[in-house]
């Protein structure tokens, strides 16, 4: 018998569930930075105002939602000034929106791509919640501006310690967003219908996240709604943080992370499925 | 013994035709419950072999029970037809796609290219293009950062490196793209017809690095194509595929002259299934034949008549020096001609939107009886291929015309046997004979 040589990779027809590429893709992270950079120079390239189209666009949804929900459908804002609180839900709402449709296309759009060469396929969704988080950066600035004129122009609203959980609201939100994404690009590859649902369903699941409207200001009935939604108790605590308004509750905080963990686990998993041999459905 | 780089244990790939789309549920929820049972995959044991011009079928066995092994260091080169499971085999070899039975064992790192610029964006400049290339395709940007220099002198595109790629003509473009590629740094490297691209200076030069890779850093290469003569040069063995199937594995001329010499008359003519010919937005081939004087596919070609390459093609939007070009080879493949189009268009050199046929008439008295391949390549010289060149063979069979005389042997010698012309006469008479 010949000895056997170490190999350093063997592909065979299905992978085990749980054999996560991890140290390859730390391997790649150079990728992963690139990736980003290209986002960045692609998005902006010709266009006038650059990327000051991160700023204006929520501005602009902020003044249409201040007028209709605001001043039209008079929903209750907690007492909070109008646009700063549209501002909060806005800013979180959109890192999630935008992170999830995005991730969402990643076989599809790159079918080109990982047809001609293999690498860590997760690579790219994560290089999109990525390239989302500073995009989040710069909205999170708008935002402050805006508070920071209503914390010292004497309106009832103010900062409080709550506000350093920041960071891990932040990981919450990139946590979902990449997770539901990535089980919906999964399966995209074969059901092309999921794509139709998708953009279909984010529209609507903004309404049943706080994001126009305090969760105090929901009847007790769809009370539950609002708690099983993972999203709620992240927004809720960043405006208890940074605007000192809304139902800020640790409990809420450690069931989003839950959700968080076990969605990311799931996606991770399939995904991993699909990657092996999605080049021949796609 | 020497250690292996790469072991391919009875790998086979199945892929499902036809549209994706009802019933594949059903399929996926049959399969599901067959593999709870503890069976084999349902679908897996309709098996068909490999053959495009068949019909019928939901799925078909891309690749069947591949077995082969490669040293370190060696290069080999991959030959076959259209559709013999070459591009299959590469992209399993690249993980592009997991094989669907059997295993594959790889030794050291590994890159393929499959195609020159995967990635590439238009808007970021050469520079970024270099680094995000050269990420995409596993390298770090340490190692890209050492040998950027190296890189750019490569593709002699210093001058613009700072310029979005949009603006590259497409010639600067591919010999960008290829400078990255050449400069990985793997144990093992995989080449699809990348050397198929750029002017002949550059694929020359190509070709060079190509060898330079395996002899001065001892790197292991698997080199598919159709050009014979590079895999010549380049592949001391060679694998030949046909059908999905490893046909024959040795030394290169042998496993060369094989692959020239197989497939039967029915090669005189090209044509494609609809949706499977080779084309692009620009132009779409329908047809290549070669015809007896009498414009005839079915019968012996003689050396005696001429004979005629006919290549029928449709194009879609105007083209511009576009050049229809032949080489042909001898089986053991010497290549012995090549001519083109390019001079036979009109002053315009623009083909407006149309059916077209290039007929190329190799005279009669020209060539020999036996096999010839013909490869036939769609460019615009200098500039673009619109889709990699296509292959054919034929046999000329009946020797026609001799000047050799009375012969030993079954027909003349050399690859030609052209009608040349020759003068005898006395130039002075001999002394005693003109008495």
């Amino acid at each position: 018998m010949a000895e056997e040589p170490q190999w350093t990779r063997v592909l065979a027809p299905r992978r085990s569930l749980l054999s996560l590429p991890l140290a390859e893709m730390w391997a790649y992270r150079d990728l992963l930075l690139l990736l980003v950079r290209r986002d960045f120079v692609a998005m902006y390239t010709q266009t006038i105002l650059g990327p000051l189209w991160f700023v204006i666009q929520p501005i602009l949804t902020m003044i249409v939602f201040t007028v209709v929900f605001g001043n039209i459908a008079g929903i209750s804002t907690d007492g909070v000034p109008g646009p700063v609180f549209y501002l909060a839900g806005l800013t979180c709402w959109t890192y999630f929106a935008d992170s999830l449709t995005k991730t969402s296309e990643t076989f599809t759009l790159n079918a080109s791509i990982f047809g001609k060469v293999y690498f860590p396929r997760a690579i790219m969704p994560l290089s999109i919640v990525v390239s989302n988080m500073i995009k989040f950066g710069v909205q999170f600035v708008l935002f402050l501006v805006f508070a920071g004129y209503f914390w010292f122009s004497g309106a009832k609203v103010a900062p409080n310690l709550v506000a350093l959980t920041l960071p891990f609201l932040v990981l919450l939100l990139a946590m979902l967003s990449l997770g539901a994404g990535m089980i919906v690009s999964s399966l995209t590859t074969k059901y092309r219908d999921l794509r139709f649902l998708l953009t279909f369903a984010v529209q609507l699941f903004m309404y049943a996240t706080p994001v126009i409207y305090p969760a105090s200001a929901v009847p007790e009935k769809y009370r539950i709604l609002i708690q099983i939604n993972p999203l709620s108790p992240i927004i809720e605590t960043f405006r208890y943080g940074f605007l000192g308004q809304g139902n800020h509750s640790w409990f809420g905080l450690l069931y989003s992370l839950g959700v968080a963990v076990v969605l990311m686990i799931v996606a991770l998993v399939i995904f991993n499925q699909v990657e092996n041999d999605f080049m021949d459905t796609v | 013994m020497p250690d292996l780089a790469l072991k391919l244990d009875k790998v086979s790939k199945m892929y499902r035709l036809g549209q994706v789309g009802t019933g594949t549920l059903a399929h996926d929820i049959n399969r599901a419950l067959a593999r709870i049972r503890g069976k084999e995959d349902p679908f897996a044991q309709v098996g068909l072999v490999n053959d495009r011009e068949e019909a019928g079928g939901d799925y078909v066995w891309a690749l069947e029970d591949i077995n082969f092994e490669v040293t370190q260091g060696e290069i080999v080169g991959i030959i076959g037809r259209n559709g013999a499971g070459k591009s299959t085999l590469l992209k399993l070899l690249s993980r592009v796609t997991a094989p669907t039975k059997g295993k594959i064992f790889i030794n050291g790192r590994i890159a393929s290219l499959l195609e020159v610029g995967t990635g590439f964006h238009p808007d970021l400049t050469g520079r970024e293009n270099i680094y995000l290339n050269g990420a995409i395709l596993g390298m770090t940007r340490k190692e890209i950062t050492a040998r950027f220099d190296e890189i750019v002198a490569f593709s002699g595109c210093a001058k613009y490196i700072d310029t979005p790629v949009k603006r590259y003509s497409s010639g600067m473009y591919v010999r960008l793209a290829f400078a990255v590629a050449a400069h990985l740094e793997t144990d093992i490297l995989i080449v699809d017809e990348v050397l198929a691209v750029g002017d002949a200076e550059f694929q020359s030069k190509c070709l060079g690095k190509m060898q330079d890779i395996s002899r001065n850093s001892h790197r292991t290469v698997l080199f598919v194509s159709h050009n014979m003569a590079a895999v010549k040069r380049l592949c001391p063995r060679s694998i030949l595929m046909d059908r999905g199937r490893v046909v024959m594995e040795g030394r290169t001329p042998e496993v060369i002259e094989r692959y020239l010499s197989s497939g039967g008359e029915a090669d005189r003519v090209l044509r494609w299934p609809k949706g499977e010919a080779p084309g692009n937005a620009e132009l779409v081939l329908e047809s290549i034949e070669v015809l007896d004087a009498a414009g005839r596919f079915d019968t012996a070609l003689s050396t005696a008549d001429p004979i005629d390459i006919k290549v029928s093609y449709q194009v879609l939007s105007d083209l511009r020096n576009l050049r229809i070009s032949v080489t042909a080879s001898s089986t053991d493949a010497v290549e012995v001609f090549s001519t083109s189009d390019y001079f036979f268009q009109d002053k315009s050199h623009i083909r407006k939107p149309g059916r077209y046929e290039s007929v190329c008439r190799l005279p009669a008295k020209f060539l020999n009886t036996g096999r010839y391949s013909l490869e036939i390549a769609v460019e615009v010289p200098m500039e673009r291929e619109l889709f990699k060149p296509q292959i054919m063979a034929f046999d000329v069979g009946e020797l026609g015309h001799n000047q050799m005389g009375p012969i030993n042997a079954a027909k003349p010698a050399g690859v030609l046997h052209p009608e040349l012309e020759w003068k005898v006469r006395r130039t002075r008479a001999l002394q005693d004979s003109a008495a």
